[in-house]
């Protein structure tokens, strides 16, 4: 059923892509990270040239001022030290053992996850070990031994910092390098007679130092914080060599009385910090492909409707149980419109089979998800068209009407059972799940109603198979599960959108006679979609091809299967295997169906259509009755129109 | 069950054993010679000698190991020269409070961080979800001993609603309300990077299992937004979150280093800072392998929860 949504996005363009850079200004609060670290970085470079009273120098007479007093613009200290120039000098500092710290940790963890990656193994196995066994400790108590050993000092802060934060390199660099050590320009390099040192330095390192770059981005805000912790507590930074932190921790004890001593450079500290894990989430961004398409957007609880551009005028209701008239989704992605659904109109009769047949990427799936509103906002979105339910617009109905009708008057099964049924709950508690949210039982009374559902499905040891877990049963039970969910409430419309093709062959076939089976016995009216005319002839009374988003052909199923009017359909019938015939010769449609992005005019099918005149590329064709109940939109039905009956 | 415990169990074994040795490596770089830090520079060179001898510092650095890890083994972690008492009598009255104020701590991390994530990634791009990334990136942006003084700015110099250090007030108090009223300012500024990274964790998750199949199952189904973001969604992305609150208790427990220097908690963090100006180094190995382990035993637990939470991995 994903499949509209993937191969849409497959589909886009990539040429019209904005650049790295544009991409990474257009990103507002990276952008502005981005200014103010500049600005810092900036006054802290120029710092020696700006008008600064030196940080050092102690006036007694002008102890704590307060800011904005005459000559200490941001106030002075308990020494009476100018607080605005140990700010320029006290960043300068903590910028430079950040930055050290982080050289130091990229330097020898990006030279551990290197060799570890590079020489797997036993190499690799102690390395990794050894890395676990650091990040085994609490981040920063690590640093406090090294610390306590090495004796405090802004040095040896420096040191402990960057041992902590050593892992983080080494594991994302050997994770990449594991990648690149078997590929192809490794091994031309290793037998072009190139040592190990050359191959690493000269193949593999340009290809890591992305992934270096990325993890510095993101670690150097981590490392400026912790050292100025280190010198908050008096193990950095020592007098009277000062940095953010030993200000930050020396005002501290004028909290009460001078609290702009402490205050101010706690405030520098959250500046920087912040700046830089702005610009370094925006370079991650940058790197992520997933964030770029929005592709991580969630769907909501139903489909977007805009009928803004809606030309399906008024209709009224028909006799049948469900109709569709002039239905219509597409998926927006960017700039470009997939339209997946095209004016489809169906009809679907009361205890009726009618299969929905169609390639993948046709719309058959899209067309049943539009129905109640399960086709994924955003990107998804219905433009138009009317679906009728005993006289009822479905894209007019609200979200509370809609889920009356999900899982009560309408039933789904989907493709494939094991990503459908959810991981975490028993088979159990999702039918009794199903059950409750439409009637009014009590645990037990579901429970027993669960166990009728299983056995009616022929489940053996239904008893048990209640408290089981999806991945504790076989493709083929897990669908019958589905099966079993979909009639818990006795639905009166069944989608199965295509059940069977994630099954083996042999199960498959027990699908369809259950499937049969069922819905005779409980008059329910079935839309089945599929791709396989075979299953079509099994189960369907009627059939409906969709080829580019469009109904091509629809007609009772036998009529459309031994006389298809549309060459798709014929194409389409051609491609089943009929079991004794082998020489029977299996035709692939030569060709692709058009992006429905780019839907050439007149009949979409025309580029694949050996039949295909010019008339055939020009215009709308309409879908026209061609006698019986059979209609086909195409100039040169394969079959005679039986005069007198065309309208 | 019990079996996956018992196995998890005793992998955590060769890690403890690990940090043992990254300990006592990082003890045996101390620079200089110890029986001379310990004894002065005017000791003579004979009682050196016998100092290392009785230290057993002659012997190889592994003979040493293992002698050391059999007294660890025996409850033997040496004794304070500073406080004069055993260390490990010593660090195990702090590490209560500690785990007092880094439990509680995780606790308001878990909630808030996952409620925001959740909220965040059900509002995705609106402003909601605005408000909460916000937030987040200044809470994580802020460094927490900052954030305490200003805590303490306000709630206990300009408000004076909260106390502002101390785990206990000095006269009377001593009950549960009293703790809980200290504990509110340091347990709040402990957790909020914390609680930052768990908001964004969650969100991401959320955002990944709202687009799963099974998600869809369950609006076909017919059943209430709510239920299907609290029950199914969630469900789904706490067992993906769970590892990750695993790994916070480690930054927690690094955390309270700050938090307990600047609200003056009674707990190892504090006793920590002290120990490495006094060089204490006794003191400092016993602090530190002790919250070193109860880190594991955190990560063991988060193991053991997400194992029960996803019956895929009792294969």
């Amino acid at each position: 059923m994903s499949a509209p949504a993937t191969t849409a996005t497959a589909a886009a363009p990539r040429a019209r892509r904005p650049g790295a850079w544009q991409l990474f200004a257009n990103n507002r609060l990276a952008a502005s990270g981005l200014v103010i670290l500049a600005a810092v970085v900036a006054i802290v470079l120029l710092a020696p040239l700006l008008p600064l009273t030196p940080p050092d120098v102690t006036d007694p007479a002008a102890r704590l001022q307060r800011p904005l007093a005459e000559g200490y613009l941001l106030g002075s200290d308990h020494l009476g030290r100018d607080i605005l120039s140990r700010l320029v000098y006290g960043t300068r500092t903590s910028i430079a053992v950040g930055l050290s710290a982080t050289l130091v940790a990229a330097l020898v963890g990006s030279l551990l996850g290197l060799v570890a990656g590079y020489a797997g193994g036993r190499t690799d196995n102690i390395i990794m070990r050894g890395i676990d066994m650091i990040m085994a400790f609490p981040y920063i108590l690590l640093a406090l031994a090294i610390v306590a050993v090495l004796g405090p000092g802004l040095i040896n802060a420096l040191y402990a910092i960057a041992v902590v934060n050593i892992p983080f390199f080494a594991r994302n660099i050997r994770g990449v390098t594991i990648g690149l050590s078997h590929r192809e320009f490794v091994d031309a390099a290793k037998l072009s007679g190139k040592n190990h040192a050359l191959v690493l330095g000269s193949e593999i390192l340009p290809n890591v130092l992305p992934t270096i770059v990325i993890t510095m981005s993101t670690t150097v805000g981590w490392m400026i914080l912790e050292t100025a912790g280190l010198s908050f507590l008096g193990l950095g930074a020592q007098p009277p060599q000062a940095d953010l932190g030993s200000m930050l921790g020396e005002g501290r004890k004028l909290l009460f009385n001078a609290p702009h001593v402490s205050i101010i450079p706690g405030l520098m500290i959250f500046v920087l910090v912040m700046s830089i894990n702005l610009v370094g989430d925006g370079i991650r961004d940058l790197l992520d492909p997933r964030l770029k398409s929005g592709a991580l957007s969630r769907p909501s609880a139903r489909t977007a409707v805009d009928r803004s551009r809606d030309r399906g005028g008024s209709h009224e209701g028909g006799s049948s149980l469900l109709e569709l008239h002039r239905l219509s989704t597409h998926f927006e992605v960017g700039d470009e419109v997939y339209r997946a659904v095209n004016d489809v109109d169906l009809k679907l009769d009361a205890e009726e089979c009618l299969g929905i047949v169609g390639e993948s990427g046709s719309g058959k799936s899209v067309t049943a998800m539009s129905l109640l509103g399960l086709v994924p906002t955003p990107a998804g979105r219905i433009v138009g068209g009317r679906v009728d339910y005993q006289g009822e617009d479905l894209l007019d109905a609200s979200l509370a009407r809609l889920r009356e009708l999900r899982g009560g008057a309408f039933a789904y099964v989907f493709q494939d059972p094991l990503s459908t049924l959810h991981p975490l709950f028993t088979i159990g508690d999702q039918i009794v799940e199903a059950i409750q949210a439409h009637q009014p039982l009590g645990v037990r009374a579901a429970r027993e109603r669960t166990l009728e559902l299983l056995r009616l499905v022929q489940i053996p040891n239904a008893t048990q198979r209640l408290d089981s877990f999806p991945h504790e049963l076989s493709g083929g039970m897990r669908q019958r599960v589905c099966i079993a969910m979909a009639l818990a409430n006795d639905p009166e419309i069944l989608i199965a959108d295509e059940p069977t093709t994630a099954l083996d062959v042999t199960v498959q076939a027990q699908m369809l006679n259950l499937l049969n089976r069922l819905r005779k016995d409980r008059n329910a009216a079935v839309l089945f979609i599929t791709h396989d005319f075979g299953v079509v002839s099994e189960i369907c009374d009627r059939v409906a091809v969709m080829y580019a988003g469009r109904i091509v052909e629809t007609g009772p199923a036998s009529q459309v299967l031994a006389e298809p009017a549309h060459p798709y359909t014929r194409k389409l019938i051609d491609c089943v295997p009929v079991l004794g015939e082998p020489q029977r010769s299996l035709d692939a449609i030569p060709g692709l169906p058009p992006a429905v992005n780019r839907l050439p005019p007149g009949c979409a099918f025309a580029e694949r259509c050996q039949r295909a005149v010019d008339a055939c590329r020009e215009g709308d064709i309409g879908l026209d009755s061609i006698g019986g109940r059979r209609e086909v939109r195409c100039l040169l039905p394969m079959i005679e129109p039986r005069v007198g009956d065309r309208t | 069950m019990g079996y996956y415990i018992l196995k998890r169990l005793l992998l955590a074994v060769p890690v403890l054993f690990g940090l043992t040795i990254i300990v006592f490596l990082i003890m045996a770089m101390i620079p200089g010679d110890p029986a001379t830090a310990i004894l002065g520079s005017y000791a003579t060179p004979e009682n050196v000698a016998r100092l290392n001898r009785e230290l057993g510092l002659d012997r190889s650095l592994a003979e040493q190991y293992f002698v050391w890890i059999g007294n660890l083994l025996q409850g033997d972690f040496g004794r304070s020269y500073t406080l004069n008492r055993p260390v490990i009598d010593e660090v195990l009255e702090r590490f209560n409070a500690t785990l007092i104020l880094a439990g509680a701590a995780l606790l308001m991390c878990s909630i808030l961080g996952l409620l925001a994530g959740i909220v965040s990634a059900v509002h995705q791009f609106g402003w909601a979800d605005r408000v909460i990334t916000f937030v987040v990136l200044i809470g994580i942006s802020t460094p927490s001993f900052f954030l305490g003084l200003l805590l303490i700015l306000l709630f206990a110099v300009s408000w004076r609603v909260l106390p502002a250090s101390g785990m206990f007030a000095i006269y009377g108090g001593g009950d549960l309300p009293d703790l809980l009223l200290h504990l509110i300012l340091p347990a709040v500024t402990l957790s909020v990077v914390a609680t930052g990274v768990i908001a964004r964790l969650t969100r991401a998750a959320m955002l990944e299992v709202l687009r799963q199949d099974y998600i869809r199952t369950a609006r076909a189904k017919g059943l209430s937004e709510r239920r299907v973001i609290y029950r199914h969604a969630f469900k789904v992305a706490l067992v993906n979150v769970i590892p990750v609150i695993g790994i916070q208790a480690g930054f927690v427990l690094g955390g309270a280093v700050y938090i307990e220097t600047v609200f003056q908690w009674p707990g190892i963090g504090g006793m920590l800072v002290k120990a490495i100006s006094t060089r204490d180094l006794l003191l400092v190995q016993g602090g530190v392998l002790v919250v070193a382990a109860s880190y594991v035993l955190f990560n063991l637990l988060a193991d053991i929860a997400q194992y029960m939470l996803d019956p895929r991995l009792k294969l």
